[in-house]
């Protein structure tokens, strides 16, 4: 009976509805958080479903649901998960109950607003995830922007309205190309169904036009450089949860399209052009690795360092062609491409993690500045342990979740190519340089100043909400097995996909 | 062996460290320390089990404990692998832990953060034992890094300090440098081996050893000789050889206990245990072995120098520690494995028991650490006096202590060495015992002997230490003493067995375990050969200089200033990566941030594609004037140009 049970419209709908409840019910109402946290913790223990009752032995997308939506033109409200999704999935739906709880007490201002605001988008952001067809998805790609701008706009800092509108440009910049790929696909298989496009045949010159318009879109998402410079912005002036999102998951969506749209529709474009794509991501890790040193604002440098693990992300997806060429067995390219999946996860948890730690020193102090900081462990001991394990988690320190994709991936590029692996490790030491500095700089030493000496440590709530992310980054650390064993027969797929030529 | 006895080793320490760290509050100081303490305790005395097991009855163990991941074909996992070699490592590391525990009850008494430092040094016993208990590269690596954070955290053990919190940061960014060549390496292990278990890689080692690799167009380079000198730059980094090494005299900033346990006995020397671990790959590579052999030996005769003109306690035995790392990786070069684990044995007894002994003064002197303001301890600290003897005599290679043993091996296995810079190597080493025994002795005369220099307006004068910080002092300086009598199996024995590999043409401990005649044999040997009278030499040079013509060496440093300065400026390392390295970090790193980021990609792209469109709609908007007749002018205009594109 179970298995016809439409869960992933749940978990979709269920904070969506929700979240337009919570909205309706107005911003004096006083179970306005309460509620929002039913909602979300509800759609989270849903969302365990999708794990617990997954096959890991099949490719096949799992838990399908089809309608028809738009019958004239063939759209359907077609659902369903893989190995790739699922993950995704259960990580917005934690994420989504993190921020709730993170703004319990710091948003005063429009409450249920922007409760609704996080809820609706959580929904959006799961559909994303989950839509097979391509309407269907563009239509929640660009929805889902519309709680993020409202986030940012309205509850954002001084500088809030050029960094929304930046945002705004650069992201739309990029969905006009996806929206043509799409569209232009439709043509060519005369189809909406994302699993269609894959199948499609289409020579060089197609593939090659598709698939730049697809890194164009996504790469603006990741993002890569040289279309980075939104995310600093955006973090600066957005709320903590704003960042929490938007690092946890949002950055993940163009991970995502990558390896659900340029892959499998263009491989051998992506092919032909890995040397793009690995070239940017190796300036990502080095390049912004040394941008990140120079920061002293505290979200700019994790928003920095954000980037540079993204770049893990989109090295690890495209180092695979010349690991294939390199040599026999696949395991390599298995290698490269769940770890750049661990590196997206993991990845989400950490930086959502820094930047509630961000939060909680904002919420007290009401600056950024690393240098208004200094000595805080003399006055939040709790908070300094949950600080420097994280910046250790952020350092890819074995024996947290940060190590596992950054491994995986430097291990995989030395089978495609020796100084890929050279400026990929390079992030050992940059990546330790910019996070423990700053960690120097912030926790240790003596009390810097009479703001710091009357610092408070950590209340319950934060101390449930960073400990729940800590031993999160720690059980991935130790073993990541469980959620790596998800992705296999996905992954395999994919590498079987992009090894065929459609030419 | 079962996989329950040596998980107990393993997990005791962690035990203990979880219940000092996370609930060191609530069970309060003495429950701390005794749940670490009877952690590590438990460890030791199973460990030295373990090695009876191993030595005597012969039994290995190799067994995954769980799978990490699988992906692909490869699989990486946890797994203890229990040798000779492990087995020795792991009953130096608890006996070592073991005694500072103790030492640490005295040492630490009065210090706030009494739980949080038995936490950490519990937990770094348990980090020790990962790695030396691997079976495969990648627990070697979690350990390896697991046991750099707790260095991190022991060095800024006290966060307050500046200095304390500068050292760390330094410390852990040189380790990350040796790292990336140490994770270079295993990438590359992992590519040509196809594997990360030590025994499938050390099986794929001949096959590997005759591949090549083209990092640059047109050369070709042997895949063995790349991927040993990338995993030795992990070596360099932890176990601080030149140029890797500015981090270790730095991390005397944290809790003296800890620069024993650490910074001297165990942790620095997990370098020296990961090549003798990885001998079936160095022993196909002789570049590589030439690589560690010159760096050894700069290591071990310039960083002795060092030792010579420092005035810390601490620090003189700092560069005492870098030095012998140095013999360490000598030895390892010559492919004398086995007298490279020996001496790191050795030392980590005495070297242990001369921090031990220095923190015991250093407590007797009210944390003055200056030697120039001590002297004349011997009547207040007899046990200090007579063990911190022992332990420097051993230091020195006085023949029938521990250290004499050692480094005789090395010595002797470098003069009959064949691989190129064996000949500089030989020349390091032997000038080094004069070297070690001038700095030894300058520091042992200047805080035991002479004029009592330090501090007495308070009316307290110096005393023996308690009892929990004397009896480790004797415990370890037991082992200092008789611990080279294990020679005759460590290293002319075969206690290793088919742990540590030696290509027969490199052998050259076996060329010598011919001549080989007994423990008694060797000391004679000892007695007519030149390091011994070199030692000699240098111990009455200090006493010449810092006891009978204590006016001299003020005189000796003025006439030769510029020496004294490049000694004393370390070289010019120190402010050469200050200035490059970290500034130059930052400068390019400012330089990407305002150039690239904000005047060319914001700047030109983004705020220039806006305003572009600004101006554009700016021209454009005068079209829009509202006045009916530029309408109607456009219209006509417009459907003109429409029929003449239709018509014509």
């Amino acid at each position: 009976m179970l298995t016809n049970f439409p869960l992933l419209s749940l978990v979709i709908w269920l904070p969506i509805i929700g979240g337009i409840g919570v909205l309706l019910n107005g911003d004096n109402n006083p179970w306005a958080r309460p509620l929002s946290l039913l909602i979300a913790v509800i759609t989270l223990v849903a969302s365990l479903g999708l794990y617990t009752g997954f096959d890991t032995a099949t490719y096949q997308m799992q838990f399908v649901e089809h309608a028809s939506w738009i019958a004239a033109y063939n759209i359907n409200y077609s659902l369903g998960i893989d190995g790739f999704s699922m993950p995704l999935i259960i990580l917005t739906a934690f994420s989504t109950v993190i921020v709730v709880v993170a703004g319990w007490e710091v948003i005063q201002h429009r409450v249920s607003q922007y409760m609704a605001a996080f809820l609706i988008m959580e929904g959006l952001m799961i559909a994303v995830f989950s839509s097979l067809d391509a309407i269907l998805f563009y239509v929640f790609f660009e929805a889902m922007l519309i709680p993020l701008f409202l986030v940012i706009g309205i509850w954002g800092g001084p500088n809030r309205v050029y960094a929304t509108i930046k945002f705004f440009l650069y992201t739309f910049f990029g969905s006009v190309f996806l929206l043509l790929a799409l569209l232009y696909l439709h043509h060519v298989t005369d189809s909406f169904s994302i699993l269609d496009y894959q199948q499609a045949a289409l020579s060089m010159q197609q593939q090659t036009w598709l698939f730049l318009a697809f890194l164009i879109a996504f790469a603006v998402k990741v993002p890569m450089w040289p279309v980075h410079t939104w995310l600093p912005d955006a973090h600066v002036e957005a709320p903590t949860g704003g960042s929490v999102i938007l690092a946890a998951i949002t950055l993940k969506i163009g991970g995502y399209g990558l390896i659900r749209f340029a892959l499998p529709i263009a491989p051998d474009a992506s092919m032909a052009l890995d040397w793009l794509v690995i070239g940017l991501s190796l300036i990502a890790v080095v390049y912004i690795g040394f941008v990140a040193l120079a920061q002293s604002d505290l979200k700019k440098l994790i928003a920095y360092s954000s980037i540079a693990h993204m770049g893990f992300v989109t090295l690890g997806l495209f180092i695979v062609f010349r690991i294939f060429a390199n040599s026999a067995t696949g395991s390599g390219a298995v290698l490269a491409v769940e770890g750049a999946m661990i590196q997206m996860i993991s990845h989400g948890f950490i930086a959502a993690a820094m930047f509630l730690c961000v939060g909680v020193l904002y919420d007290r102090m009401h600056t950024r500045e690393i240098s208004a900081y200094g000595g805080v462990i003399n006055t939040m001991p709790k908070f300094a342990g949950f600080a420097v394990f994280f910046a250790m988690a952020n350092a890819g320190l074995p024996g947290t979740s940060g190590f596992v994709g950054e491994f995986m991936v430097i291990l995989a590029a030395f089978q495609a190519n020796f100084w890929f692996a050279f400026l990929a490790a390079t992030t050992l030491i940059l990546g330790a340089a910019y996070t423990l500095w700053m960690i120097k700089r912030v926790i240790f030493g003596e009390v810097a100043n009479d703001n710091v000496a009357q610092l408070t440590d950590i209340n319950r709530r934060e101390f449930l909400m960073l400990a729940s992310l800590a031993a999160i980054v720690l059980i991935m650390g130790l073993w990541p097995a469980p959620i790596i064993d998800v992705m296999h027969s996905s992954v395999e797929h994919l590498l079987t996909q992009i090894s065929q030529s459609k030419i | 062996m079962n996989q329950t006895l040596l998980l107990t080793i393993a997990l005791a320490p962690l035990l203990g460290s979880i219940i000092a760290g996370l609930f060191g509050q609530q069970v309060g100081k003495t429950w701390s320390h005794r749940a670490a303490t009877y952690g590590v305790g438990i460890a030791f005395v199973l460990s030295v089990w373990v090695l009876k097991l191993v030595a005597i009855d012969g039994e290995t163990y190799n067994q995954q404990i769980y799978q990490w991941l699988q992906a692909g074909s490869l699989s990486l996992e946890v797994g203890f692998m229990v040798d000779a070699l492990t087995a020795m490592m792991m009953v130096v590391v608890t006996f070592v832990s073991l005694m500072v525990h103790i030492y640490t009850i005295g040492y630490m008494h009065d210090d706030d953060g009494y739980a949080r430092f038995f936490s950490y040094i519990s937990l770094f016993t348990f980090s020790m034992l990962m790695l030396v208990m691997a079976n495969n590269f990648m627990q070697l690596f979690f350990g390896w890094e697991a046991v750099g954070l707790v260095s991190y955290l022991l060095i800024g053990f006290w966060y307050k300090k500046p200095t304390a919190i500068y050292a760390n940061l330094k410390a852990f960014l040189v380790n990350r440098v040796g790292d990336f060549g140490f994770l270079l390496g295993i990438a590359g292990v992992l590519m040509y081996a196809g594997s990360l278990d030590y025994i499938e890689v050390f099986a794929q080692a001949p096959a590997m050893s005759e591949k090549t690799i083209t990092l640059f167009a047109g050369h070709e380079w042997s895949v063995m000789s790349l991927i040993c000198i990338l995993l030795f730059i992990g070596a360099m980094g932890k176990s601080a050889q030149v140029p890797l090494h500015v981090w270790l005299p730095d991390s005397m900033e944290g809790p003296t206990p800890i620069s024993a346990l650490i910074h001297a006995a165990t942790m620095v020397t997990a370098g020296i245990f990961m090549v003798t671990r990885m001998s079936p790959l160095f022993e196909f590579s002789e570049t590589a072995l030439s690589f560690v052999l010159v760096i050894g030996a700069i290591t071990a005769l310039f960083m002795g120098f060092l030792g010579l003109i420092q005035n810390d306690i601490k620090r003189v035995i700092a560069y005492s520690t870098l030095s012998q790392l140095g013999y360490m990786t000598v030895a390892l070069g010559a492919s004398a494995y086995a007298a490279g684990v020996f001496h790191l044995m050795t030392h980590a007894f005495f070297k242990a028991l001369l921090f031990l002994g220095a923190g015991s003064v250093i407590i007797a002197m009210h944390h003055q650490q200056d030697i120039r303001k001590m002297g004349g301890l011997k009547k207040y600290m007899p046990i200090t006096y007579w063990t911190a003897l022992i332990g420097s005599l051993a230091l020195i290679g006085f023949p029938g202590l521990a250290g004499f043993f050692s480094k005789d091996s090395i010595i002797e296995a470098v003069h009959a060495s064949q691989i190129a810079g064996s000949g500089f190597a030989y020349f390091a080493v032997v000038s080094g015992v004069f070297i070690t025994a001038l700095y030894s002795f300058r520091l042992f005369f200047l805080v035991f002997h002479g004029k009592e220099r330090f501090d007495t307006h308070s009316g307290h004068l110096p005393h023996e230490s308690p009892a929990v910080v004397t009896v480790p002092l004797i415990l370890l300086a037991i082992p200092s003493v008789i611990s080279g009598y294990l020679i005759s199996s460590m290293v002319f024995g075969d206690f290793f067995g088919n742990a540590i590999v030696v290509h027969a043409n490199h052998d050259v401990l076996a060329h010598h375990a011919e001549s080989y005649h007994g423990v008694m044999g060797f000391i004679l040997h000892g007695l007519t050969a030149l390091p011994f009278w070199l030692a000699m030499a240098g111990v009455a040079t200090a006493y010449y200089l810092y006891i009978l013509r204590p006016e001299l060496p003020g005189k000796l440093q003025q006439r030769f200033n510029w020496l004294y300065r490049v000694l004393d400026n370390k070289y010019g390392f120190d402010d050469f990566n200050q200035k490059v390295f970290a500034g130059g970090s930052l400068m390019i790193g400012r330089l990407f941030w305002t150039v690239g980021d904000q005047k060319l990609i914001d700047g030109a792209l983004v705020n220039g594609t806006a305003k572009t469109i600004g101006w554009v709609s700016k021209v454009i908007r005068h079209v829009q004037s509202g006045y009916l007749y530029h309408y109607a002018f456009a219209m006509i205009v417009g459907l003109w140009l429409l029929l003449t594109y239709f018509v014509v």
